[in-house]
C-alpha cells in the first residue's frame, strides 16, 4: 500500500513547496509565537499593584499598620490620600483609582474594644472580574489583621490559623496554567489551518489532475502531506514552550519526551483534520475559514483552556469529548504543572490516537483522485 | 505495486503478458454527467506504435474519453482496456503503464526544473542510475540543461509542455495520453514537439493525442472524429480525405478543383452532416 520512494517523493514536493511559500513559512513559524506572546501577556486572571485611595479619619498607628499590610501585599497600592469620600469617588470615577479605602473615625477604639470595626472598600465595578479579585484579598488581609489585633487581646487561647497550600501552582499564577493550555490551543488552530491549504491548493491549481494520473496512492498523499508539517509542528511546539518557560517563567515539571510524544499523536490527529477539510471543500479559501472555526472556537471556549469542562451543563460537557484540544490542554498542563507522564495521561493519550486514526482515515477516505468533471 | 523489487522489473513484466492485446481497445464507452451525455456509446481500436489522433470541437468529448482511459473518471456504462487493463478496476496497474499529459499545464509552478523531473520520478519509482539516465535525457530533449534550477512557473509555454512531456514519460510507458499537448504553442516548438512524438511511436510506443490544429491531425497514423460525445468517423488522413472526395465527386460544384479536398473541409463537412458541433 506505501510504496516507500513514492511516500519521499511526496514528502519531499510538500515540504519544498512549504518553503518557498510565504504565507505558510509566517503560519509555521512566526504565528505560534506572535500567539503565544499575544495571549500570554493579555489573558492573565492576576490581580496585582491595584491603585487605591485611602481616607484615613481614624490616622492611629493601627490604621497605618493596617495600610502597611495591604500594600505588603503587592495586591494594592496606596497612590492617592484624599481628605474626603467625596474627593475619593471622584477619583474613581475619573479612573485614577481602581479602589478607595474609607476607615472612619473610631476604628481603633472598635478595635480594641473588640466591637465590630466597620470598614469600607469602593471598588470599580466597571472591571467587574478585577474587582470582585480585588474585593476577596481586601477582605482576606484585612481580616486576618483583625484577627491579629484580637489575638493580642487574648493571650491565653492557642490561635489556630489555617495555612493553605497550593500543590503544583504554588504561586497561584494564573500565567502558569494560561501558558500550558495556551500551547495546546494555538497548535491546533496552527495545524489544521497549515494543512487546509495543501490539498485545495492542487485542485485548484490543476496539479491533482497529473498527480492522480500516477501511481501515488491516496493514502501516500496523505501520509506525504503530513510529515512536513508534523515536523514544522513539533517544532512549533519546541519553541512555544521554550518561549513560555523563559518569557512567561512557566515551569517545565514532567519529560520533554514524553511531551514530544504525546505532541506528535496529537499532531497527527489535528494535521489530518485539516487534511480532510481541505480535500472536502476543494478550495483554499473555504478550506481555510473552516478550519480557523472549526479548530479556534472550540480549543479556546469547549478544551478546558478558559472555562472548567466541571463547572459546564452536561451537554457541553459531552460535546467536549469531541475536541481534541481538550486533550492535549490536559497533557500540556499535565507535563508541565504536575510533572506527570503516561502513567497519569494514557486516557488523553488514547483518545488522541483515536482521533489521529479517525482524522487519516477521514482525510484517506474523502480525498478522492478521481476528477469530478 | 507492494512488494516488487524494483519499479522498472514491474513495468517490464507487467507489459509483457498482455502485449498482444491491443493498447487501448473501449466498447460502447459512455460517461454521463447528470442528463448530459458526454460521451456516447463509443467503440474503437488502438494498434502497438499507432499515432492516434482524436479530433474534434471543443465540447465533442474529447477530453473525457481521456480522462476515463486514464483512471481519472469513471465511465457510466460500456467497457475499455488499456494494455489489456480494465479501466474500470485495474487503474492502479494502469497508471504505472501509461504518461499523461494534461491539456493544462500542470506540473508545479513553485518547483523548479529538477525538482518536477525527481518528483514524477520518484511517484511512478524511477530511482538510482535509471533516474540519472532519464534526467539526462529530459533535460536534453526539452532543452532544458541550464535551466535545472529555474522555477517551473518561469519558464516560456513551449518549454514547459516539453518538460511535461518527459515528466510523463520518465517511467518509459508503453502508452502515452496527450490532450491537446500544443494548445497555446507557438508552430515552431509544435513542430519540434512533434517530432519527439514521432521517435516514440518509431520506437514502439503508443501514442494516443487529441487535438483541433489540423497540421497536426496530418501527423497522425489514423483520425477518429468525435462530435456531440459520438464518433463520426475513423480512417487515416488519407482515407478520411478520400471519402469526402468522392462523396464531394457526386455533389457538382463543391469542389471544383481536382485534388483531394483539405482535412480542414472534411471536418468541417462531416461536422456539418452531423447536425453542428454543440455548443458550450
Amino acid at each position: 500500500m506505501i510504496h516507500p520512494t513514492r511516500l519521499r517523493a511526496m514528502a519531499r514536493k510538500e515540504w519544498i513547496q512549504l518553503r518557498r511559500d510565504p504565507r505558510s513559512m509566517v503560519l509555521a513559524f512566526a504565528l505560534p509565537l506572535l500567539l503565544l506572546v499575544f495571549f500570554g501577556y493579555a489573558i492573565t486572571w492576576d490581580v496585582e499593584n491595584i491603585e487605591i485611595a485611602l481616607v484615613d479619619h481614624d490616622r492611629t498607628p493601627t490604621t497605618r499598620q493596617l495600610v502597611v499590610a495591604l500594600e505588603a501585599s503587592r495586591l494594592f497600592r496606596v497612590t492617592h490620600r484624599p481628605d474626603s469620600e467625596q474627593a475619593a469617588d471622584r477619583l474613581l470615577t475619573r479612573g485614577d483609582v481602581k479602589g478607595a479605602l474609607v476607615i472612619p473615625a473610631g476604628f481603633t477604639a472598635d478595635l480594641l474594644g473588640q466591637r465590630t470595626a466597620p470598614l469600607q472598600l469602593l471598588v470599580d465595578g466597571s472591571d467587574a472580574n478585577t474587582a470582585t479579585i480585588a474585593l476577596n484579598y481586601a477582605e482576606a488581609i484585612v481580616g486576618r489583621f483583625g484577627r491579629n489585633v484580637v489575638l493580642r487581646g487574648r493571650t491565653l487561647r492557642l490561635p489556630v490559623e489555617p495555612e493553605v497550600r497550593i500543590w503544583y501552582n504554588p504561586t497561584l499564577a494564573s500565567r502558569n496554567m494560561i501558558v500550558p493550555g495556551l500551547i495546546a490551543v494555538i497548535m491546533s488552530i496552527i495545524a489544521a489551518m497549515l494543512t487546509a491549504l495543501t490539498i485545495a491548493r492542487e485542485w485548484e491549481r490543476g496539479t491533482m489532475e497529473q498527480l492522480a494520473s500516477t501511481p501515488v496512492s491516496r493514502l501516500e498523499v496523505v501520509l506525504g502531506k503530513l510529515l512536513p508539517y508534523l515536523l514544522i509542528g513539533l517544532f512549533d511546539v519546541a519553541v512555544t514552550v521554550a518561549a513560555g518557560m523563559v518569557l512567561f517563567d512557566t515551569p517545565l515539571n514532567g519529560s520533554v519526551i514524553e511531551l514530544a510524544v504525546l505532541t506528535l499523536l496529537f499532531l497527527t490527529g489535528a494535521l489530518g483534520l485539516g487534511i480532510f477539510i481541505s480535500a472536502a471543500v476543494k478550495s483554499q479559501v473555504l478550506a481555510t475559514q473552516i478550519a480557523m472555526v472549526a479548530t479556534y472556537l472550540p480549543a479556546v471556549l469547549l478544551s478546558g483552556f478558559l472555562f472548567d469542562i466541571a463547572s459546564m451543563p452536561p451537554f457541553l460537557q459531552g460535546v467536549t469529548y469531541l475536541i481534541p484540544a481538550r486533550y492535549f490542554v490536559t497533557v500540556t498542563r499535565g507535563i508541565f504543572l504536575k510533572g506527570v507522564g503516561l502513567e497519569v495521561l494514557w486516557p488523553q493519550a488514547l483518545f488522541m490516537a483515536v482521533f489521529a486514526v479517525v482524522g487519516l482515515g477521514l482525510a484517506t477516505r474523502v480525498f478522492r483522485k478521481e476528477l469530478s468533471a | 505495486m507492494t512488494g516488487s523489487p524494483s519499479p522498472a522489473t514491474t513495468v517490464a513484466s507487467a507489459a509483457a503478458p498482455h502485449s498482444d492485446a491491443p493498447p487501448v481497445r473501449v466498447r460502447e464507452l459512455t460517461r454521463r454527467f447528470g442528463d448530459f451525455v458526454a460521451v456516447d456509446a463509443v467503440s474503437f481500436s488502438v494498434d502497438r506504435g499507432e499515432i492516434f489522433g482524436f479530433l474534434g470541437p471543443n465540447g465533442a468529448g474529447k477530453t473525457t474519453t481521456i480522462k476515463m482511459l486514464t483512471g481519472l473518471l469513471s465511465p457510466s456504462a460500456g467497457e475499455g482496456w488499456v494494455a489489456g487493463l480494465d479501466i474500470r478496476h485495474e487503474r492502479p496497474a494502469i497508471r504505472q503503464r501509461i504518461g499523461y499529459m494534461s491539456q493544462k499545464f500542470s506540473l508545479y509552478p513553485d518547483l523548479t526544473v529538477g525538482e518536477n523531473i525527481e518528483l514524477f520520478a520518484g511517484l511512478y519509482g524511477v530511482a538510482g542510475d535509471a533516474l540519472d539516465i532519464r534526467r539526462a535525457w529530459i533535460l536534453e530533449m526539452a532543452e532544458l540543461g541550464d535551466d535545472v534550477r529555474r522555477l517551473t512557473g518561469a519558464l516560456p509555454l513551449g518549454f514547459k509542455q516539453r518538460l511535461a512531456l518527459g515528466t510523463a514519460v520518465i517511467h518509459e510507458p508503453p502508452i502515452l495520453f496527450l490532450d491537446e499537448p500544443t494548445s497555446g504553442v507557438d508552430p515552431v516548438a509544435r513542430r519540434r514537439f512533434w517530432d519527439l512524438i514521432d521517435g516514440f511511436a518509431a520506437a514502439g510506443r503508443t501514442i494516443f493525442v487529441s487535438t483541433h490544429y489540423m497540421e497536426e491531425a496530418e501527423y497522425c497514423h489514423r483520425l477518429a472524429l468525435m462530435n456531440r460525445g459520438r464518433l463520426i468517423a475513423l480512417d487515416t488522413p488519407r482515407g478520411l480525405r478520400e471519402a469526402e472526395g468522392l462523396r464531394a465527386a457526386g455533389t457538382p460544384g463543391t469542389h471544383p478543383s481536382s485534388g483531394l479536398p483539405s482535412l480542414e473541409d472534411v471536418f468541417v463537412a462531416l461536422v456539418q452532416r452531423e447536425g453542428g458541433a454543440r455548443s458550450g
